[in-house]
């Protein structure tokens, strides 16, 4: 008997109005796993790289892992698959929670949404039983809104929903789709893909069960793998006690945070966004300090909250302060102000915060919260925004052109822009499109920080050496998440390498993106990769789907489908030409502090990295890479 | 000895390791929506609380039952369903006042938590320790639970509560 996979797949035509259930071609699942690779092999076969991203011929692919919905330590995430509004490469969003897992027990690897509504609908998928359903009512609401109405009209409180707030609606090219209220799958604008198929929400109950192939010997894995991840230093007690924002006050004193559009690499307002100054008296008293009940009354942060099956319970729950809900005027009134939302994570407050200059924690939070209340990508949405305050800053962008003078700093710019972009209003409209294009508008593409058009995240490639490789090459343009060598090269895991050396960073690089093509497609966090690697996910992934594989064969998996990944850009047209860093990234050193004059040297890393993957110098796959990998 | 599951909401980080743990033991799958623990979640309080059967003393489901499904397992002191006895009625379900014994549509037979002999799947599986097994002889738990639902009622209501509380204490 095998497990893991549930060997179906659920296939979803919005301009028919039809659903059908077929088998999950399983030969693919053998080859690419599940989640990232198999959603990439199916949208390979099935969507023309060349189509538009808004076009109902681009197909939104939902896909949970073998591992998703298991106890295996973490495996709650699902990837959405599509083409990337904002980059034209293709995405691959991963987000946590408890839909993926949900969408598991209704039975379904995979969610292929297809075509486009004539109206705005939604999905109800209770077991085999599917309902396209009107969203009528529901079109304009808000995440929190759209959750509530639709958990009350199913009438079944265990449903699980993710679902596009006004942002996804208005086309705003990173919309993210979200689910269970605060989890988000970011990047890439996955979420105005769904909103362009007039696809409002995807709700789910799920009554069935993930069966595995080898009962005794997953357990035993787990439970050995649940024990690493608690006594790490990392997962067992940084990130539960302040989040990934633990990395705020790091990075800064490595001279590595982003500061104003990439300008500077060390941010003074760091300390009052990181995480400890979000974690107040909540995180104290975790670590054992003694903290009044009234500190502990005013803290920021709440609780700790876990995804699915999680033993590091990362995610921050948070509530706007006073200051933050009086101080910013919006015109939304999300009625859950005074409730708790979540985040922000190191991300969003390095986006929101130092790259817009902002070191005020009430606006950061109230603009991350905003983020998820209306559907956007907080990291496209503050590096478009610190963008705009350059241009503004250069006189490039007429003071008459908005409503708020967009300077470098400002907590009213921040969280007011928020929502002006996730309704397109003013000068929002333009934010709305994206760095890149709103740089080009404005004549000075230089000036887009990122790369393929998607914007940098929080890590300076001019300080750490290989990100700069790591974004260059990323599938689905500037990422942190395809190989996250600030482990290895500010944080010492597994070994610490230095950050200024290129020498042997591009064999760094091929291994975090081939691993974590892995880590992707097997329905699990990447945070667990702190602490435990790939010999345990393998040992989890064979008890559970009964196929033996061995570490070669599990690397080339990974290997093989981030060369799918590549292929398919290929054809949408990219070209080696388009593997590179911003001119300020190659050029412009750092100005100041511990990294003062570092510049990245790509060309340094490049020619190797292609030379590795077996790519030729123009950056295809050769002949006989492919055949290696049974891509021909 | 007969035991029952502590529960220390404060601690629940909302992960369904529990929920995964006992629908592995029921059912053999990964199957939360038949686990007989359920965490309910209160996202606007950020609070999670796990509850099942306080396997309580009283035993409602089984002074309910028609059949006599419901017996009393002598090492534990657990209230557990006898499959075989058990037509399915759900007057159970019902009876309780917890809300913590399940119908499960699927074998249209009742379902409750029998302690899974004294070592609990759920209690193994929190990471975070918010479940403990405990004999039921020393439930102190009930007595801190008791002070600080005691301790918000005195918020809410004032002096009232409290003179109410301190005449109560008195009698």
């Amino acid at each position: 008997m095998t497990g893991g996979w549930t060997g179906k797949t659920l296939r979803v035509d919005l301009s028919r109005g039809v659903s059908s259930i077929e088998d999950t071609r399983m030969d693919w699942a053998r080859d690419y796993l599940g989640g990232r690779g198999l959603g990439a092999r199916y949208l390979f076969e099935e969507c023309s790289p060349r189509t538009g991203p808004f076009r109902p011929a681009n197909k939104l692919i939902f896909a949970t892992g073998p591992l998703t919905g298991t106890s295996a330590s973490c495996g709650a995430r699902y990837m959405v698959i599509t083409k990337g509004p904002l980059t034209g490469t293709i995405t691959t969003s991963n987000s946590g929670g408890h839909w993926g897992p949900e969408l598991k027990f209704a039975g379904y690897d995979l969610l292929i949404i297809e075509g486009k509504a004539r109206t705005p609908v939604y999905l109800w998928i209770y077991d085999e039983q599917v309902e396209i359903r009107s969203a009528e009512a529901l079109w304009g609401g808000t995440v929190w809104e759209t959750e509530e109405r639709i958990r009350r009209e199913v009438g079944i409180p265990g449903a699980r929903i993710a679902s596009i707030g006004p942002a996804g609606e208005r086309l705003v090219r990173f919309a993210a789709i979200m689910n269970d209220l605060h989890r988000a799958a970011g990047r890439s604008g996955v979420g105005a893909v769904m909103g362009s198929k007039n696809l409002k929400a995807i709700a789910v109950r799920g009554t069935g069960g993930v069966a595995l192939a080898r009962p005794r010997d997953f357990l035993a894995a787990t439970w050995a793998k649940k024990a690493k991840l608690r006594t790490h230093p990392v997962t067992g007690t940084g990130l539960p006690t302040y989040g990934t924002n633990v990395l705020m006050n790091v990075i800064n004193e490595a001279g590595a945070m982003p500061t104003r559009n990439f300008q500077q690499a060390q941010f003074e307002g760091a300390d009052s966004i990181s995480g400890e100054t979000l974690g107040g008296a909540w995180s104290r008293q975790r670590v054992g300090e003694k903290v009044t009940e009234k500190e502990l009354a005013s803290s920021l942060t709440l609780a700790n909250k876990a995804c699915f099956a999680c033993t590091i319970a990362c995610g921050r729950v948070t509530r706007v302060s006073e200051a933050g809900r009086t101080r910013f005027q919006v015109t939304t009134h999300p009625h859950h102000w005074t409730a708790a939302g979540e985040g922000p994570e190191y991300e969003p407050a390095w986006a929101l915060g130092s790259d817009c200059g902002v070191g005020d924690l009430d606006a950061v939070l109230k603009a991350n919260t905003l983020c998820n209340e209306l559907g956007l990508d907080p990291i496209s949405m503050g590096s478009t925004l610190a963008a705009a305050m350059e241009l503004y800053e250069m006189g490039l962008i007429r003071p008459e052109e908005t409503d708020i003078p967009l300077k470098f700093g400002s907590g009213d710019a921040l969280v007011g822009m928020v929502e002006r972009t996730a309704y397109r209003q003013g000068f929002g409209n333009e934010l709305a499109e994206g760095s890149m294009r709103l740089c080009r508008k404005y004549g000075r593409p230089d000036l887009f920080m990122g790369v393929k058009g998607s914007e940098f995240p929080a890590y300076e490639p001019r300080a750490i050496q290989g990100m700069g490789l790591s974004y260059a090459t990323s599938n689905r343009g500037a990422c942190h998440l395809k190989a996250y060598t600030v482990s290895t090269e500010i944080l010492g895991i597994p070994q610490k390498t230095d950050p200024r050396v290129t020498e042997g960073k591009p064999e760094i690089v091929k291994a975090f993106q081939d691993a974590t093509s892995v880590v992707d497609a097997s329905g699990l966090c990447v945070f667990l990769t702190f602490g435990i690697g790939l010999p345990e996910i393998r040992e989890e992934f064979i008890a559970a789907t009964g196929l033996d594989v061995s570490m070669e064969e599990l690397q080339k998996a990974g290997e093989r489908i981030f060369n799918l990944e590549r292929l398919w850009n290929l054809k949408a047209g990219f070209k080696a030409r388009d593997d590179t860093l911003p001119r300020r990234i190659l050029k412009e050193p750092i100005p100041g502090g511990p990294t003062r004059g570092c510049v990245n040297r790509l060309h340094e890393m490049l020619p190797r990295y292609y030379e590795l993957r077996g790519w030729s110098k123009q950056g295809v796959p050769t002949g006989e890479k492919l055949l290696e990998l049974g891509l021909l | 000895m007969a035991k029952f599951l502590k529960i220390i909401p404060e601690r629940c980080t909302g992960c369904m390791q529990c929920e995964l743990a006992c629908s592995w033991v029921q059912t053999g799958t990964f199957a939360p929506s038949r686990s007989l623990i359920r965490v309910n979640i209160f996202d606007e309080l950020a609070s999670y609380a796990p509850y099942t059967c306080f396997q309580c003393d009283e035993a409602w489901c089984l002074q309910a039952c028609p059949v006599n499904a419901i017996a009393i397992q002598p090492q534990t002191g657990a209230k557990v369903v006898i499959p075989e006895a058990c037509v399915g009625c759900g007057l159970c379900t019902i009876a309780c006042p917890f809300g913590t014994v399940f119908y499960d549509p699927k074998v249209s037979k009742a379902a409750k938590c029998n302690l899974c002999d004294g070592d609990p799947a759920c209690a193994r599986a929190c990471p975070t320790h918010a479940i403990e097994v405990v004999d039921a002889d020393g439930a102190g738990w009930v007595e801190s639970w008791g002070q600080r639902v005691q301790k918000s009622f005195v918020e809410a209501y004032g002096a009232l509560a409290a003179e109410t509380a301190a005449t109560a204490a008195k009698a």
